[in-house]
């Protein structure tokens, strides 16, 4: 099963699909920021990156453009949480390299729908 | 799968409880002439991750209401509405409703369903009013779907760009989705791939004609390419039924090396995408399911402890268990010449034990500024509301105290920052006339002190006037005219039950149930309060608190047999007293003199009748000096033993409730030990010995 890094800067979304993931059998690390993501990414791989993109220090959109930036993250799928009227954001966030998006609110099936769809 | 998603409810309730303060204080804080960007991101960040929480919970009204404030503080941050005094206030009105609403939603009562609808009518307000583009962000897309002719399904062309697996997009993978949907024929057409020495192994030019039987919609189809629609070309054409599908325009197309997709009609059109339309409806059936929902959950009683503290916790624990491990071996075969090894792993065991326990009492600790952060808001509210000038100073907000005692001091917190702002801080007009500077100062200050935590609120205003608050005493009653009593003496009336000295009782302090009360609270906690005052300078008040509720600094006494505690924080001092500082007064009973106070004499040994005590009058024993609820006695002892911690255990929970006792702990030598009340003790021993012998055996 894939390792997956889950960022979000509230506990409960991020609680939320940490458990949604780890029910599935998916290895889930939890951060609470892109500074935290990012340092996380950098020391050990993961296979999927779902990330908020409204957070302190480093946000969502940041998080992926230095991602994508890296090496080993050139082709990982990073899914950033959108709202409904973030289609703005959809198009930032794909200039800066996202996989894709998964709209907020999403229930745990939405969800590994979309994660199942994207690890193949 | 299904997930309870109720498990992560009171995470939600917490952190938006946490997100609404964050709010709140940032608005407060704001200055409309001078916004700095950050200031507003960090309240937007805070309301949007009540709406994501709120919408993802279930909670849709929540979300519904959040929007619209998220909306207005998302067009101040990119400059596009200005950020005015009117808005601030609107927002901060919001952010009440909206902590009603939560609160509400978490089990706490009921909501006043007219206030949401009219607080949302004003936020509306200002964001329509003044600027008809605002909602342009919520408009709903008018794109319809063509009711076309009858098609047997769709003819995709999908062309990715060079670029589009580096954004982690595999065109496998949406192929694969395709074709899950019906019957799916595949063409790849290879005429764009470069020659060998040109292939990059990161780039895709590969291309496909793809047909696809199926009865879906095409926003079914657009969806599976929706995250790549900027990174290929996408023609979707339906399929005629039976017919064969010949498409010169897009053939065209794909002969053409521009990247750039054709500027036809069929090409990316934008209809509702499913999730905004499952979002609608579902919030429609969430309107029909409200009622179900409030009743929902009861507030947990958790607590978020930093993982920090938790760490610490471990590691204590593993040096505990070394220890215990290197203790055990030095048991099975144990020599004298270990004695030494012996002691000091003892003392190691001491060591880790020590610490054990005050990492345990961290985990209740939380930092005053959950107390303090209320304060801002409510003073900028009231000094807006009496016409006021003042500033409020806060000092050592991250003095940790018990979650209790933090739960429990912040009614009385509120009653005595009220009571400064309204009786204390005069109006502007006052204040210039005795020159002193226009705007007043509050300061709410709390520290570490002895062992205990000590809450200051001090104000600059016209302080307490001990000769107003003595007619009036005298007025109602309480004291008689021709008492002699100190200047400190006087101010501690004001703690008498029914005290009131505002002469008009306002909207915001006066109504005479108060400061009685508010000693009986902190008397509850375990803790003091004082009054410190200078006539036209300003007055304080000081609130002494224990660190904790389970364990208790005390006083080890003897009494014949028995052992009492005595909490350390009610003992004023010990002493040995003379003949002569004795006197029996009519009425009173026994009293002694201390310095220049009169001081009655309590006998333990009497009020629990202990047979066998070793001093039997004042004079042969030791006089505790005790102070209970203002008064002060001294309690007379056989000796005493010595200070130490004590954990407290309830009486109630394993005995019954016993007057003059707050509860036992267990000693050293494993004998039981009772913790005394010092208020209960004295009405006790007021009561007189029948009285008491009634209360026991009632």
């Amino acid at each position: 099963m894939a390792s997956i890094l889950a960022v979000d800067d509230s506990a409960s979304m991020r609680q939320m699909v940490a458990f949604t993931l780890k029910s599935a059998g998916h290895q889930v690390i939890e951060a609470s920021d892109g500074v935290e993501a990012l340092r996380f990414a950098k020391s050990k791989g993961v296979n999927l990156v779902i990330t908020d993109v409204n957070m302190p220090n480093m946000d969502g959109i940041s998080l992926i453009r230095e991602l994508r930036s890296l090496p080993a993250y050139r082709f990982t799928p990073l899914l950033m949480l959108t709202t409904e009227s973030g289609s703005e954001k959809k198009q930032q966030g794909k200039a800066a390299g996202a996989t894709g998006w998964l709209v907020k609110p999403f229930n745990p099936e939405q969800l590994l729908n979309t994660v199942k769809k994207v690890l193949g | 799968m299904t997930i309870d998603m109720t498990q992560f409810h009171q995470v939600f309730f917490e952190e938006s409880f946490e997100g609404l303060g964050v709010m709140e204080s940032g608005l407060l804080d704001m200055d409309p002439g001078a916004v700095e960007a950050e200031e507003i991101n960090a309240i937007f960040r805070a309301a949007h991750s009540i709406k994501g929480g709120s919408s993802t919970f279930g909670f849709q009204d929540i979300a519904d209401f959040t929007h619209i404030m998220e909306t207005l503080l998302d067009e101040m941050r990119d400059g596009r509405r200005p950020v005015t005094g009117e808005a601030l206030e609107v927002l901060l009105r919001s952010v009440d409703v909206l902590r009603e609403m939560l609160t509400a939603v978490s089990g706490g009562g009921a909501l006043d369903g007219a206030l949401v609808l009219s607080q949302q009518r004003e936020l509306e307000e200002i964001l329509n009013g003044k600027n008809p583009a605002a909602t342009a962000d919520d408009g709903i897309d008018v794109c319809t779907e063509p009711a076309g002719p009858a098609v047997d399904g769709w003819h995709v062309v999908f062309r990715p760009l060079p670029n589009m697996m580096r954004t982690g997009n595999d065109p496998l993978r949406i192929i694969r989705e395709l074709a899950e949907l019906g019957e799916l024929e595949v063409k790849g057409d290879i005429s764009l791939l470069p020659g060998f020495e040109n292939f990059d192994p990161e780039e895709c030019h590969l291309s496909w004609d793809l047909r696809l039987r199926t009865a879906v919609e095409r926003a079914e189809i657009e969806e599976i390419f929706s995250w790549v629609e900027d990174e290929c070309e996408l023609a979707i054409m339906p399929l005629p039924v039976d017919g064969p599908a010949t498409f010169p325009d897009v053939d065209q197309g794909m002969e053409s090396s521009d990247v750039t997709p054709p500027q036809s009609a069929s090409f990316k059109a934008t209809p509702p995408s499913p999730e905004r339309r499952a979002g609608s409806d579902r919030r429609q059936s969430d309107r029909r399911v409200k009622e179900r929902r409030t009743a929902g959950t009861a507030p947990a009683n958790s607590i978020r402890v930093d993982t920090k503290k938790i760490d610490s916790l471990i590691n204590i624990v593993g040096e505990l268990v070394i220890t215990q491990s290197m203790l055990s071996m030095l048991g099975e075969n144990f020599r004298i010449e270990m004695l030494e090894r012996l002691r000091a792993g003892l003392g190691q065991m001491e060591r880790h034990t020590r610490e054990l326990q005050e990492s345990v009492m961290q985990i209740r600790m939380l930092p005053i500024s959950f107390t303090f952060s209320r304060f801002p808001r409510m003073v900028h509210d009231l000094s807006v509301q009496m016409g006021k000038k003042i500033e409020l100073k806060l000092t050592g907000e991250n003095t940790e105290l018990d979650k209790t005692v933090i739960e429990k001091i912040g009614d009385p917190l509120v009653h005595l920052v009220r009571n400064s702002l309204d009786h204390g801080i005069e109006t502007p007009a006052e204040r210039i006339a005795v020159g002193k500077p226009e705007i007043g100062t509050v300061e709410l200050n709390a520290c570490h002190k002895g062992g205990g935590i000590v809450i200051e609120i001090r104000d600059d205003g016209r302080g307490l006037d001990p000769d107003r608050i003595l007619a009036k005493a005298i007025e109602k009653g309480i004291v008689k005219a021709e008492d002699r009593l100190s200047e400190q003496q006087i101010y501690e009336l004001i703690f008498q039950a029914g005290f009131s000295m505002a002469e008009r009782v306002s909207d915001i302090s006066g109504r005479g149930v108060g400061m009685d009360v508010v000693r009986r609270n902190i008397n509850e906690l375990g803790g003091s309060i004082e009054i410190e005052s200078q006539l036209g300078r300003g007055s304080a008040i000081i609130i002494r608190l224990p660190l904790t509720l389970a364990i208790l600094d005390g006083q080890t006494i003897a009494v014949g047999s028995e052992v009492y505690i005595i909490p350390l924080i009610s003992i004023i001092e010990s002493i040995q007293v003379q003949p002569e500082m004795v006197n029996l007064v009519a009425g009173r009973g026994e009293i002694f003199k201390l310095r220049e106070e009169y001081l009655p004499i309590i006998r333990l040994h009497e009020v629990f009748c202990i047979e066998g005590a070793r001093a039997t009058g004042p004079t042969e024993g030791l006089l505790v000096v005790v102070e209970g609820e203002g008064r002060r006695c001294g309690i007379l002892v056989d000796e005493l033993i010595g200070q130490q911690q004590v954990v407290i255990k309830s009486l109630e929970a394993n005995y019954e409730r016993v007057d003059g006792i707050s509860g036992a702990t267990i000693l050293g030598d494993g004998s039981v030990a009772l913790i005394l009340d010092i208020p209960g003790i004295m009405r006790l021993a007021n009561a007189g010995p029948e009285l008491r012998l009634l209360q026991r055996t009632a």
